[in-house]
């Protein structure tokens, strides 16, 4: 945060700022005193929420509620943000959902539901975004995407395949946005505790979401990388996991 | 994203076997819990407290007390940590209102700057608001300021049976005093307003003095309170009928403006060897404690974390203790009967079985604020042990015996093993507080001293 001993006042954009590991980037950066305009579903979580980060240091905290799976409401959501806060300089794009995969094996409907939710929607919004940064040739798009979308496990490839898709678009909107100087970091965190986690079997060893929160809002702050994996180890775990043979990769149960 | 549907989903397909393992901060009794709740928003309490069976559920915060009244084995807890919002800052008259699963810590990196603190803080800041209200618990005020329940204006409390329901002095006072002290049966605290004090900044001026027995404490004791805030001692437990000890006492320093960081201390990385906290190790280190403090006599200005908090520096610091873990003894005693509290004392040196923090305060004479709140006139003790089995477990009948003799109270936070005839004695109008439990809660603590289902 402190460039040439100057304090910068971010302006950042939070798509599902009420998903676990939102929350905790939030509030590190409330304690920075930047200014945050939150988006998620649920206009009550919100208003709790932007009392909080009001409380802990936040500049200003602007709220609005939609539900961002469903692409009708995003030229609304994106007309709100060029109202409240047109000098916003980062997007994170935090929303996902992850269902047992077992529902989405069996019916159609949960399976499409994952994909809209985790790649469609999030690639609809991306587009608005990366436009208007591209033309003002500024700024940064975060995404949280995850370390399954590197490979397609049996227990959980449906919310992988669309974190891997979701990554690969990521890849060629920064090779689109290098040029006009807008930075895409693609975040990959392991396994983090979560709501969106509570139900997986050994979860109470996964990451702490303060912990990753820590590791995004120092990307944010940084020139590089342009891929986070966090926590760090993770890096070097799916260097290995991207070498195992599809042969073997195919027998292995997790 | 997961919708309620999932949930519900999930809620079905759970196996009713306990197997999620949760200590409390002794880590004894060793229990299993069927499942966790997780809520991360006051809107998802509902539903886990309408879909829950009838004696089910605990709620539970960072699991700061010591035996098992945060604990609901073969049942379900409700764990609060994730609800924790602060929803407002009264700067003006220093009121602020968080979610249940805020700690203390919060609250003092929010409201120092601004110039409040804690009106009444316990020796760790590492509990939750929903945790100090559930114990009413008290502090090195106690003699001034009373309980930390004196300062709750008011809750919001859900109920499985008439939802949200706010409570103060002027509606639902019953249900307030319930919940002060309640052991977390009352319901699932949503929200709080706690009534913070004025401080000038972040430093105490501190003062200790040693002293070598219980008449020489009581002197000091007596001495202090009108003079200082803060009073409290520290105990080494070997040294029986006439203890020795150093007296802590401070103010809130008015006119420093030192710079003030505030310091992470060493981390306890795993359960120690049992050993290693033996007779000898403990014995040398009070020796050393002692000499320390009775050498460093004197006013000092020290930040307000290394006067309420000393032991927060390490953290995990019960893993000291290795895999058995370790009882607390705290009970209160009539300052009336100092018999009782020598031959206490008496018993514990005997055993040879004491440990390195031994801690003792005069309680004030403020009325409780809770039904079921702890403090009351008279001299608290509290003492460690590390749990070595029967012969551990046969010492605190022994001291059981006589603070029943001398009409004193164990404090149920730090409690794995009374005797429902003690609890019946500490708390004797225990049956009025019944009515006020939730019909959907439940705490292995409460099955266990009242009989209940």
């Amino acid at each position: 945060m402190m460039a040439n001993g100057v304090e910068k006042i971010r302006k950042i954009v939070i798509l599902g700022a009420t998903s676990g590991i939102a929350v905790e980037v939030e509030r590190l950066l409330a304690g920075q005193g930047d200014e945050l305009l939150l988006v998620a579903r649920s206009a009550q979580r919100l208003a709790e929420l932007r009392a909080d980060l009001v409380v802990r240091g936040s500049g200003n905290v602007f709220t609005y509620s939609a539900d961002l799976a469903s692409i009708q409401g995003h030229a609304a959501m994106f007309d709100f943000v060029q109202r409240a806060l047109p000098e916003y300089d980062t997007v994170l794009l935090a929303y996902g959902s992850m269902q047992e995969q077992k529902d989405s094996e069996t019916s159609v409907d949960v399976l499409l539901e994952e994909l809209q939710v985790n790649f469609v929607s999030a690639t609809a919004i991306l587009t608005l975004f990366a436009a208007d940064l591209e033309q003002r040739r500024t700024g940064c798009l975060a995404v949280i995407t995850s370390v399954a979308g590197e490979r397609g496990r049996r227990s959980n490839y449906v919310y992988g395949s669309a974190k891997g898709a979701l990554s690969v678009f990521l890849q060629g909107l920064r090779a689109r946005l290098h040029t006009a100087g807008v930075r895409v970091i693609t975040i990959k965190p392991g396994p983090v505790q979560t709501s969106m986690t509570d139900h997986l079997p050994n979860s109470a060893r996964f990451a702490s979401p303060e912990q990753v929160a820590r590791d995004i809002v120092r990307a944010l702050e940084r020139r590089s990388p342009d891929v986070l994996y966090t926590p760090k180890i993770w890096r070097y775990i799916m260097t290995g996991v991207r070498q195992i043979p599809e042969t073997i990769f195919k027998r292995l149960s997790f | 994203m997961s919708g309620q549907s999932a949930t519900a989903l999930r809620r079905q397909t759970r196996p009713q076997i306990a197997t999620t393992r949760v200590l409390s901060w002794g880590r004894y009794p060793k229990t299993a819990h069927t499942h966790v709740h997780r809520p991360a928003w006051n809107d998802q309490v509902p539903e886990i407290l309408a879909s829950a069976a009838a004696d089910s559920l605990l709620s539970r915060g960072l699991g700061r007390s010591y035996g098992d009244s945060c604990l609901n084995g073969g049942r379900e807890l409700i764990d609060c940590r994730r609800l924790n919002r602060i929803l407002s800052f009264d700067d003006a008259n220093g009121i602020v209102r968080c979610e249940s699963g805020v700690t203390l810590s919060d609250i003092i990196d929010i409201s120092l700057p601004r110039g409040w603190f804690l009106p009444v803080t316990p020796g760790t800041c590492f509990v939750t608001v929903g945790g100090a209200i559930a114990n009413d618990v008290h502090g090195k005020n106690h003699h001034r300021a009373g309980s930390f329940g004196s300062y709750i204006r008011q809750i919001g409390l859900h109920r499985s049976n008439d939802g949200l329901v706010a409570c103060s002095s002027l509606e639902n006072a019953d249900m307030l005093r319930a919940t002060i002290g309640g052991l977390g049966l009352t319901g699932v605290i949503a929200w709080a307003d706690i009534q913070l004090k004025r401080v000038a900044g972040p430093w105490i001026d501190a003062d200790s003095i040693p002293f070598q027995s219980l008449g020489s404490f009581l002197d000091l004791s007596r001495d202090s309170d009108g003079r200082f805030e803060y009073t409290v001692a520290w105990l080494d437990c070997f040294s029986g009928r006439n203890p020795r000890g150093v007296f802590f006492r401070g103010n809130h320093a008015t006119d420093s403006n030192k710079e003030f960081h505030r310091k992470r201390g060493p981390k306890v990385p795993f359960a120690l060897p049992a050993w290693m906290l033996n007779r000898y190790s403990v014995r040398a280190f009070n020796n050393a404690y002692y000499k320390l403090h009775a050498r460093r006599k004197g006013v000092t200005v020290v930040p307000y974390d290394s006067f309420f908090y000393p032991l927060d520096s390490i953290r995990q610091w019960n893993l000291l203790y290795g895999k058995q873990g370790f009882l607390q003894y705290q009970c209160v005693i009539p300052e009336t009967n100092l018999e009782a509290i020598e031959e206490l004392l008496d018993r514990v040196a005997r055993s040879g079985m004491g440990s390195f923090l031994g801690v003792l305060k005069q309680f004030g004479s403020a009325p409780p604020a809770g039904m079921l709140s702890f403090p009351r006139p008279g001299l608290t003790i509290a003492l460690d042990f590390s749990m070595r089995g029967e012969r551990t477990l046969q010492l605190m009948q022994s001291l059981d015996e006589v603070v029943q003799q001398s009409g004193g109270a164990l404090y149920p936070a730090k409690d794995a093993r009374m005797s429902p005839a003690l609890f019946e004695a500490s708390f004797p109008h225990w049956r009025s507080f019944v009515p006020y439990i939730d019909p959907k809660m439940s705490s292995s603590f409460w099955r266990r001293v009242t009989g209940a289902r």
